[in-house]
């Protein structure tokens, strides 16, 4: 394999650039605005949008700061909405405990994914994670409580903690939103801890990482189930938001789709996933309502991403600016 | 044969070469020496059009190679001994020979060359890369001879060999100049590049900075030692 | 004849087998196009169980408007994919040729969406039935199993096209260029040979292959525009089992592969479908680097 090569993540921009005090700025606008828009917008796009911007920040914790391109990240998605969901609706568990265990049972397949997949490297580690998840996928087809093809309806959202009705819809709303803000905290502070920068060092050069005494494996794989668990958490959230879960969010098209939200929002970016988790899912909203093939408008994006558009949006913006985003 | 003028090279945004000029004519061999890291390998790997971008005049014949595509360049009668002997380990020491096309008329036939070779002949169904490294330099020259290619780019042949290797293949250049072949070698063992090559041109930092006649390498011993830092 | 297998009739664990190896067939034909255009270009084809599927649609489509029958289509679909083929490697490839395999993934990701979804678009999701030719009906009773004419056709016919490749790879002179191209591109670029046509040809040639096999499925299964898509998942779990390094390695491990899942369909048939996926994860942990390949 050609060693020469451009590694598929933003470069690192200077640092400095942005202050503490701007990003906090910044934040607090951005809460702002996400706290008034339900009453501006409908509030189940922004729950949808919100949930896959959580998958796509989980899906960039692994390309973006270790390098490695899971083409599986469906499984833990889906599979934690299976889990929620029969765990909601036969269980009758409440919906915090639901979700708990649909995030726990993402981030044990994310270990066992993980474990298998890290023996091997670069283009091979994505045909291993693409693999392994079309396996769960016809388990989860075959499985008895997972309901074939017609998936699980009708999940109830329960009350929170027994108290709050989350059949009101911006119960529901600030619920995800707590959920969310919660999961892009937490992916941050990851990314900031002295555990992530072993991560970029192993993205950046991973020999050296090794020979610098780290244990490689050891890190990318704590990175695989804490992406996989990230994940399983937006797949949770998802399934008791559109009360269902169905094989469609297991499949390796919905794979694809978390690659796309991260490589045009910008691949190693914080805020990236989130803006491309947005557009893609506004794109798809659109799409529904034309006649326009939407897998092919989506296909384009991909090829013109990759072929001109290789830093993504926040990327591009941050490269102009010379600033990290 | 070959006139360089004024030629530079990047390697992605590195600026290696800087205003390269120097000549050779037929039935030359001249050497270019000097340290590590001048140039001498982007040198020959910018006459092939190998570098990531190069500017100035390269003319084979009078006529204007530079930025021709590489394999267009090999056809004009180029043939490259690279640094690292470029044995292809997925074919057998046969299929490395024959692998560069014919590209004009005049090239020695396959007999003459395992003549030239006869260790070739012996081991021509082994695995390309089973070969010891002397063999392994040997059958990197011997294929370009086939092709008829009239200017040979050598970088380095000696480098790593045994004395006695060293020697054949110091009588093989000696041989092939007298079979009409011009050769530009780059070399830092300057006793071997003093027995075979007519010319020595020097660099330093990308640049042609001196050239020595072989016959003058006595009077300018001094000089020359200051050049290569030994 | 033969009795009863552990409680399996002769004829069903027969066809099975036989449907295994029809299967491999079709795994060997694609993941040796994959492990050549990876040699190559550095790039993992997720586009080819695409062009899987437009080789079998060119056939169809060639009997439907023109009224082209199976024999001649064996050619014009090949040939159509690979002009296919030229066009993405000119327009797209040529263009992410130095950057990291994974740009390679992801942009054929991207077409196989574009190329299903054109297909979709235009014939939907059910399947267009292709008649086998008529020279290839029927079959044989061969006492201890019925074997279909057809079917014995696809086996033969796609392990003659793997050792042709195989022949044309190790054995003549245009295979000596692709071997050492990749190696030493540059290198062999300057010994005269001009490597980005060969570049082009062996992607087209590889995809050729799939369209091949397309045609060969179209009588087995219905022409439909997802005929390719779950199937090139199968095959990238066969590459990473067999390693790509070598040629003759991916065509046993695809033939290989296809009787395993096909023995697995008599015995467990629940798990049919993940077999060959709990294969790769077994041979993950015990030879992570593939069977044939190089560590």
């Amino acid at each position: 394999m050609a060693t020469e090569t451009q590694t598929p993540v933003a470069a690192p921009a200077p640092s400095g650039g942005v202050g503490q005090r701007a990003w906090l700025f910044v934040s607090l606008i951005a809460l702002v605005l996400l706290a008034l828009a339900p009453f501006v917008i409908y509030p189940v796009f922004l729950m949808k949008a919100l949930c896959f911007a959580l998958f796509a920040c989980a899906f960039n914790l692994l390309i973006g700061y270790v390098g490695l391109l899971s083409f599986g990240h469906a499984a833990f998605f889906g599979g934690a909405a299976y889990v929620t969901a029969h765990a909601a609706k036969v269980w009758l568990l409440p919906p915090e405990l639901a979700i708990l265990l649909g995030t726990l049972f993402a981030g044990v397949c994310g270990a066992a994914v993980g474990a298998l997949a890290i023996r091997r490297q670069g283009i091979y580690f994505a045909m291993t994670t693409l693999a392994l998840s079309q396996m769960l996928f016809f388990v989860f087809l075959q499985a008895p409580f997972t309901g074939g093809e017609d998936g699980i309806q009708g999940v109830p959202r329960g009350h929170l903690f027994g108290l709050l009705d989350l059949n009101d819809p911006y119960a529901m709303y600030f619920t995800v939103l707590a959920i969310f803000v919660g999961g892009f905290w937490f992916i941050h502070r990851i990314v900031h801890s002295p555990f992530g920068q072993v991560l970029k060092a192993i993205r950046e050069n991973e020999q050296r990482a090794t020979s610098l005494g780290y244990d490689v494996s050891r890190y990318k794989l704590m990175a695989f189930i804490l992406s996989a668990t990230l994940a399983g958490l937006a797949g949770s959230t998802k399934a008791l938001v559109f009360q269902l879960a169905t094989l469609t969010d297991v499949q390796w098209q919905m794979s694809g789709e978390v690659v796309l939200m991260t490589l045009l929002g910008g691949i190693g970016t914080t805020t990236g996933p989130v803006i491309g988790a947005f557009l893609v899912v506004m794109l798809q909203n659109y799409l529904a309502t034309t006649a326009l093939p939407a897998t092919v408008v989506i296909g384009i994006v991909f090829i013109i991403c990759v072929l001109v558009f290789r830093r993504g949006i926040m990327g591009e913006i941050g490269h102009l600016l010379r600033w990290k985003l | 044969m070959l006139s360089v003028r004024d030629l530079t090279g990047y390697y992605g945004e590195s600026h290696i070469l800087h205003g390269v000029e120097f000549q050779i004519a037929e039935g030359e061999v001249v050497t270019l020496i000097g340290r590590n890291g001048v140039g001498k390998t982007t040198t020959l790997r910018a006459i092939l059009g190998l570098l990531d971008r190069q500017e100035g005049s390269i003319r084979l014949q009078g006529e204007e190679i530079l930025g021709l595509r590489t394999d267009r360049i090999a056809r004009k009668g180029i043939g490259y001994v690279p640094e690292d002997r470029g044995i292809f380990a997925s074919l057998t020491v046969e299929e490395n020979l024959l692998l560069p096309p014919v590209v004009k008329p005049g090239g020695l036939t396959t007999e003459e060359v395992y003549g030239l070779f006869p260790r070739l002949k012996e081991r021509r169904k082994s695995q390309g890369t089973k070969l010891s490294g002397g063999e392994q330099q040997m059958l990197s020259i011997a294929r370009i001879l086939r092709t008829g290619a009239r200017l040979l780019l050598m970088d380095e042949p000696t480098e790593g060999l045994a004395p006695v290797i060293v020697q054949q293949i110091g009588s093989i250049i000696a041989e092939l100049k007298r079979k009409g072949f011009t050769i530009l070698l780059v070399e830092q063992n300057f006793h071997f590049a003093s027995g075979v090559a007519d010319r020595h041109y020097v660099m330093e930092d990308g640049k042609v900075v001196d050239m020595i006649p072989n016959d003058r390498l006595e009077a300018e011993r001094e000089k020359l030692q200051q050049y290569l830092g030994v | 004849m033969i009795q009863d297998l552990l409680g399996i009739p002769p004829q069903a664990l027969f066809g099975q087998l036989l449907l295994g190896l029809i299967n491999g067939s079709f795994y060997a034909l694609l993941s040796l196009g994959l492990a050549v255009i990876f040699g190559m270009l550095h790039v993992i084809n997720f586009a080819h169980g695409a062009l899987y599927m437009v080789g079998a649609f060119v056939a169809w489509l060639l009997m439907i408007h023109l009224g082209i029958g199976y024999w001649p289509a064996l050619l014009i679909a090949p040939l159509v994919v690979a002009a296919f083929g030229v066009l993405i490697e000119r327009t797209m490839l040529v263009r992410i040729a130095k950057m990291d395999p994974l740009y390679g993934l992801l942009l054929t990701f991207g077409l196989a969406l574009v190329i299903e979804g054109v297909f979709r678009h235009f014939y939907g999701v059910s399947g267009q039935p292709y008649p086998p030719p008529p020279s290839l009906q029927g079959g044989t009773n061969l006492g201890f199993m019925f074997l279909p004419t057809y079917r014995a056709w696809v086996v033969v016919a796609s392990l003659v096209v793997c050792l042709g490749t195989w022949y044309a790879i190790e054995r003549t002179k245009l295979g000596s260029y692709l071997r050492a191209a990749t190696e030493k591109p540059q290198l062999v670029q300057a010994m005269g040979i001009n490597v980005p046509a060969l570049v082009t040809l062996t992607f087209a040639a590889a995809v050729a292959l799939a369209g091949f096999a397309g045609v060969l499925a179209a009588p087995m299964y219905q022409v439909n525009p997802l005929m390719g898509s779950n199937l090139i998942i199968v095959v990238f779990a066969v590459v990473v089992i067999g390693g790509m390094g070598s040629i003759l390695g991916a065509v046993i491990t695809g033939f290989g592969l296809g009787i395993v899942e096909g023995l697995t369909k008599v015995f467990y048939p629940e798990a049919a479908n993940i077999v060959i996926f709990v294969v790769m994860a077994i041979v993950l942990l015990v030879k992570p680097q593939g069977l044939f390949g190089k560590a």
